[in-house]
């Protein structure tokens, strides 16, 4: 559990708390630690806190590649 | 769920396996230093999916397991004075300390609550102002920042009775301590993910430099750990050795500065003793002198006792890689997850849970 | 006094150390063959009748919650007790125990519930019994109900049989998800109710269905995980599920993520497993789908010869794992 670390959507911001979700289930996440973090992009949600911004592209395209090595579609 | 799901996808994990299977050509040992990673690779049954050859072990990666007894024994000497309330995170709960556990210590009536944020500690200090709110503070560097940013929120809004035992880690001098010990001949490290999300590639950067050993930082999902095999086989192939981030969704070579700040703000580096490992330099994490007002042991004169291991306990050995748990000689009998002798087998992410959970058969 | 030596949470939760105090404390001290056989409910003789006679008490905290309520739960937790027995639910007992000060307001309507549940259930209240403690000696009001029924069917947990096909009605993890979003100071929103239902209707369509059950059991405290280990070693033979088979919603998902949980060892107060000759499986699904607390009924696994005792689950990668018994407690006060 202590390292446990979820994607998390940003559904709101108020201050320097935001309220996330997962799969429908919301939660309130501390921000501090990703202030520019935007409405509708993901987070690492651990312990209550973001602790790290996702990177979509990133992973979008880590997974597009995947798929077209092993010729997934 | 999004960002989970398509890392799940059994035909990225077929596709993964054919390669690794390929390109393993002799016995290689890559080590794992992350409770969540040793988890996943049980939950998945990613362990026997690997070719024989590729053996994945797992090192001081449990932030509980790691916890000498004697922090526990402080947090228990805690309770038991007036007017305090101890506030931890579950997985402490049922953690043997020399003499009681948490949750014994609550079933006994004292005052033991659990949290899933550090700063739920904060309200409960400010609901309870005559009491003394005490935070038992493990875990490694995904967590301190929190941590950090609770104790200055404390200071903020002028919460003196929550207090804080500092007992954070650190993992890549734990990691060195290992390569320095030499026990386990190494091919390779599968880096844990959320810590690199803070600290980044770097601290990492000495394993290949002075030891000639690859490095990969993983995510959590059954296709970032097979990437991250192929990755570091691919290294070893190729002969080279270097960091690289595979978990590169979440991991940024300079981590999150922000949550770094947070961490050098409230806390130094001091050396600290490691369940297993001994002191390790520059190792842990303690209070700065201007927060010095929220060290709970220093507030309630607890002074930390020697640690003594249980006799005949593994703990040690299996946090250094050294041995497995169906080596020990309690596993399974006299150490079970009702009843654990050793934190290796009641953390929801000790090597001796996970074994006896998901592949005891 | 050593720690060992006091009740702790955990015995309480369902798992591995409530039945070890159930085989240490109780078993060896209330000498009963009938007992000793862990049902659900007892099955007993009386005259030429087969009768099933179960009880169960309810803390559940809070006591109102999306989906039902603390009257409502015990009601149908003894209905779906006695229905897992393989009888028809006939006569409950109510008996309440109350702290001083608890509002009248609240305890009509959890009376209110426990009618609206019984009339549902075809069940009648027969007998009860009210107490009222000093306040703080319970918190608010524990309910206890016991119920009585007739037997239609002979089934038992120790009754699978290899190659039977393992059903469940619909999806898990609800209950225990609604009751946790609805606790204060956890501050988790879900958009899921209690699954909380009556399952004779359901169970009485199904052995309609078919003669081939061997085994019904509502997993509510510890979960499916632990309800299939008890049937696992009750029966003596081992246990395969699907875990892309196993309905789970996507928010009880996400909700558990978040705290750290496990779906599988969530209590569930609607739901049902049962085992079936694999002949009749589909029949099953079919009777099951075609009633309103079935229609999400999957298949999700089947019984085999080894491991004894085991519960094996393919993940969804294709992988393999031990599906343990819930150890310690997951969430304290969820029924």
């Amino acid at each position: 559990m202590v390292c446990l670390g979820i994607p998390a959507r940003i559904l709101s911001i108020e201050g320097e708390l935001a309220d996330v979700e997962i799969g429908g289930a919301v939660r309130k996440a501390n921000i501090q630690l990703v202030p520019d973090a935007k409405i509708g992009e993901y987070v690492l949600l651990h312990a209550g806190f973001a602790i790290q911004k996702l990177d979509e592209a990133d992973a979008l395209e880590t997974l597009k590649l995947l798929e077209e090595l092993y010729e997934v579609r | 769920m999004k960002f989970v799901d398509e890392f799940q996808d059994p035909r990225l994990v077929k596709g993964l396996l054919k390669e690794i299977d390929a390109l393993a050509s002799r016995n290689t040992t890559f080590m794992e230093v992350c409770g969540t990673h040793t988890m996943a690779l049980f939950r998945y049954g990613l362990r026997a999916m690997l070719p024989k050859l590729v053996k994945i072990i797992s090192g001081p990666g449990c932030p509980v397991c790691v916890t000498p007894m004697n922090i526990l024994d402080a947090a228990i000497e805690a309770v038991h004075k007036k007017g305090v309330i101890l506030v931890t995170f579950g997985d402490m709960m049922r953690v043997p300390g020399s003499m009681s556990s948490l949750e014994a210590e609550r079933a006994l009536g004292s005052d033991v609550r659990v949290v899933y944020s550090g700063l739920d500690s904060l309200g409960i200090a400010e609901r309870n102002p005559d009491k003394k709110v005490i935070f038992l503070g493990v875990g490694f560097e995904t967590t301190s920042p929190s941590i950090a940013c609770t104790v200055l929120e404390a200071a903020r809004r002028g919460i003196d009775n929550f207090k804080l035992i500092a007992a954070h880690k650190l993992i890549p001098p734990a990691m060195k301590a290992l390569l320095e010990a030499g026990e386990v001949k190494l091919d390779g490290f599968i880096c844990p993910g959320h810590v690199s999300a803070i600290i980044g590639s770097e601290p990492y950067e000495f394993i290949p430099k002075k030891y000639g050993i690859p490095c990969v930082i993983s995510g959590f999902e059954p296709v970032d750990i097979l990437q991250s095999v192929l990755l570091l086989l691919r290294q070893i192939v190729d002969c080279v050795s270097r960091v690289e981030i595979q978990y590169s969704r979440s991991v940024k070579s300079d981590g999150n500065p922000i949550a770094k700040r947070y961490i050098s703000e409230v806390f130094k580096i001091s050396d600290s003793d490691w369940r297993g490992l001994g002191r390790i330099p520059a190792s842990g994490l303690v209070l700065r002198e201007r927060f010095e007002g929220y060290d709970a042991l220093r507030d309630l004169d607890i002074e930390l006792k020697e640690s003594v291991e249980p006799p005949d306990c593994m703990c040690g050995e299996i946090l250094r890689g050294v041995r497995s748990p169906s080596e020990c000689g309690l596993f399974g009998s006299s150490c079970t997850p009702e009843r654990p002798v050793g934190p290796c087998m009641v953390s929801s992410e000790g090597t001796c849970a996970a074994y006896y959970r998901y592949a005891r058969h | 006094m050593a720690p060992e030596e006091r009740i702790l949470l955990a015995h309480g939760a369902g798992g591995k150390l409530t039945r070890q105090f159930v085989e240490q404390d109780i078993l060896t001290r209330f000498r009963s063959l009938i007992l000793g056989r862990l049902d659900d409910g007892a099955v007993l003789t009386l005259g030429d009748m087969r009768l099933a006679y179960s009880t169960d008490s309810f803390v559940v905290d809070p006591l109102f919650f999306r989906g039902g309520d603390i009257g409502k739960l015990a009601i149908n937790g003894t209905v779906n007790d006695i229905a897992m027995c393989g009888a028809i639910p006939m006569y409950l007992t109510s008996s309440l125990i109350m702290e001083e000060g608890f509002p009248l307001a609240d305890l009509r309507r959890i009376l209110n519930s426990m009618q609206d549940a019984s009339a549902e259930a075809n069940v009648e209240i027969v007998a009860g019994d009210t107490k009222v403690v000093s306040a703080g000696s319970v918190d608010k009001i524990f309910i206890n109900t016991s119920g009585l029924g007739i037997v239609e069917k002979e089934v038992s947990g120790s009754n699978a049989k290899v190659g039977d096909k393992i059903i469940i009605n619909g999806f898990i993890g609800d209950h225990g998800v609604a009751i946790l979003s609805e606790r204060e100071g956890l501050d988790l929103k879900v958009p899921v109710s209690s699954d909380c239902a009556p399952l004779n209707g359901l169970v009485s369509s199904v052995l309609s269905a078919t003669k081939c059950v061997h085994v019904m059991r509502d997993p509510t405290r510890g979960g499916l995980a632990t309800t299939l280990n008890e049937i696992a070693i009750q029966s003596g033979i081992g246990i395969r599920i699907d875990e892309v088979a196993i309905p789970v919603r996507d928010s009880v998902r996400g909700a558990c993520e978040m705290l750290g949980l496990d779906p599988l060892y969530i209590a569930n107060e609607g739901k049902v497993v049962i085992f079936v000759s694999p002949d009749d499986a589909s029949r099953v699904l079919d009777a099951m789908r075609a009633h309103k607390y079935g229609a999400d009924a999957q298949l999700i696994g089947e019984v085999v010869t080894e491991p004894k005792g085991t519960v094996l689950m393919r993940t969804r990668i294709g992988g393999e794992r031990i599906v343990d018994m819930l150890v310690g407690e997951q969430l304290p006060r969820i029924c």
